[in-house]
């Protein structure tokens, strides 16, 4: 019976101790906890430092992808109108995020790492159709030297669709 | 006789007006005691608990701003939600009964606020009160609330009947069993300070403490036990066996949705409050307090504190309890607090013999 009290007593001081201790909880939309580097959040399609975009629209991350959740089209590059090194670019690039599991397959395929799985994770949509992330979505911002896209280039310049660019990250 | 008539008129306008004034104080109460329950329980299990709905802020420079009081809205939240519910009746429910059992809940837990004593003698627009309760004259107090009190169970075993549900008449059929253990118990250590006091008003028990004393100093165990008894009586953490969430979803109340399951919320935290002002009335010297002699309402003040100290209590106890199997609560209930309970009134009684026999 006596070890029965002290037993709740020691319970109930466990508790009360742990009642003026601070909460440990997150006030989330206010102060958000920083994700670890390797983290699998939202994609992002990267761009060179000049400004063009990485993806070839050679479609491989749709062909790793599990999910089929990615979506491709390409088109052709000219000189006066060039959105990426070499021949073809993405004109059309759509991630299903209902579809897409985050297993960052897309990222191993990538032939010029063009597309990254970053760290944003708010991803709400309120229909299915707010789901399909579109290229504009997905694409950063041109950097700073850079120049948007579709560039003007001389012609020759940028023939190797993998060129010996520095890598911008 | 005229001078008769108009003072008869003039209790019922007061007891009128005292009791609209207390219910409506304890119905807020009621909203803010889910508040305090969710709020200590949050700290309780390290958490910050509701703080969205209503804040004030404070603006801080270069920071995010400061929030005090946050979540004193979340009452008014809660019942805003509940009241625009859908009110679904099941088809196979006994639709009478079904919406007569949550008034029979709330109704018994207003009625034994009847005889709460809430502060000392004041004089109420040219009326002299004795003490602040709605019924001030009924010096039978402790009695009214044992019957009050043991009606509640209607409205529990009446919900789990009506809902035609197995989960619902689970829950109520436990509810039943467990009320008539715990009552036992309850009642039998209410009888002490009764027995100390000579009087069964729960003025006079109040009084009596002013002179000899706090009544848990000299009957620790009878307070230990009616607590407990209170706990069962109300099916809380560790006896919330009724409304055992892994076995039973929820209880007597399972089939009930929107106000209607509210109400049996407001019933719970109601008599939450009155089992608590209850045991401080009994044990904790009631309103008496420093300086009451000279401020009688500093009563109120006094025995809100005391309230407030015992529902922290309840809510450190569900904190920290695992709840009893239906057995341990049984045999806990004939083969421990029982036995306990008569022992102590029995020697209380011998006691108070011998001490008038000198």
């Amino acid at each position: 019976m006596l070890d029965h009290i002290t037993a709740i007593a020691q319970g109930m001081a466990v508790t009360l101790k742990h009642f003026f201790l601070p909460p440990v909880t997150y006030q989330y939309p206010e102060i958000k906890r920083p994700v670890r580097y390797r983290f699998k959040g939202r994609h992002e399609l990267k761009r060179y430092d000049n400004g063009l975009e990485k993806c070839i629209g050679c479609a491989l991350c749709a062909a790793a992808c599990p999910a089929d959740a990615i979506f491709v089209e390409a088109s052709e590059n000219s000189d006066d109108k060039r959105f990426s090194p070499g021949e073809r670019y993405a004109s059309t690039y759509e991630i299903n995020m209902l579809r897409c599991i985050f297993c960052g397959f897309c990222e191993d395929a990538c032939p010029t790492e063009a597309i990254v799985l970053e760290h944003n994770y708010e991803l709400s949509f309120t229909d299915r159709a707010g789901a399909i992330y579109t290229k504009e979505m997905l694409i950063v911002p041109v950097p700073e030297k850079g120049q948007p896209t579709p560039q003007v280039v001389e012609s020759g310049q940028f023939n190797r669709s993998i060129p010996d660019m520095e890598d911008p990250k | 006789m005229e001078g008769e008539v108009i003072s008869a008129v003039g209790i019922l306008w007061r007891s009128l007006l005292l009791g609209a004034i207390i219910v409506l104080v304890v119905i807020t109460g009621f909203a803010y005691t889910t508040l305090y329950e969710r709020k200590v329980l949050a700290r309780l299990q390290h958490r910050v608990g509701p703080n969205r709905a209503g804040y004030i802020p404070i603006p801080r420079q270069g920071q995010p701003e400061r929030r005090l009081l946050g979540g004193f809205m979340q009452p008014a939240a809660d019942a805003v939600k509940l009241f625009f519910k859908e009110d679904i009746t099941p088809s196979y429910v006994d639709s009478n009964i079904y919406t007569l059992a949550p008034m029979i809940s709330v109704f018994t837990a207003v009625m034994s606020l009847a005889v709460i004593p809430w502060a000392g003698p004041i004089n109420l627009f040219g009326l002299e009160l004795p003490y602040v309760a709605i019924a001030p004259g009924l010096n039978i107090g402790v009695l009214f609330i044992l019957a009050v009190t043991s009606l509640e169970v209607y409205g529990i075993v009446l919900a789990g009947w009506a809902s035609n549900s197995k989960y619902a008449i689970m829950g109520g059929i436990r509810s039943t069993a467990q009320m008539i253990s715990y009552e036992l118990s309850m009642g039998l250590t209410l009888l002490v300070p009764v027995m100390i006091a000579g009087s069964l008003s729960l003025n006079d028990i109040v009084l009596a403490q002013g002179e000899r004393g706090w009544f848990v100093f000299l009957q620790p165990l009878a307070a230990i036990v009616f607590f407990i008894g209170a706990l069962a009586e109300l099916q809380r953490a560790p006896f919330d066996l009724l409304e055992a969430e892994q076995e039973l979803s929820s209880g007597y109340n399972v089939e009930y949705a929107g106000m209607r399951f509210a109400m049996f919320f407001m019933a719970e935290y109601m008599n939450m409050i009155i089992f608590s002002a209850i045991w401080v009335t009994l044990f904790w010297g009631g309103y008496r307090g420093p300086f009451i002699d000279q401020f009688p309402l500093l009563g109120v003040l006094y025995i809100f504190l005391k309230i407030a100290g015992a529902l922290f209590l309840m809510i450190w106890v569900r904190a920290s309890t695992p709840r009893l199997r239906y057995d341990q609560l049984m045999n806990f209930g004939w083969k421990v607090l029982l036995p306990l309970a008569l022992v102590n009134m029995l020697v209380t009684a011998v006691f108070l013999v011998l001490a008038e026999g000198l």
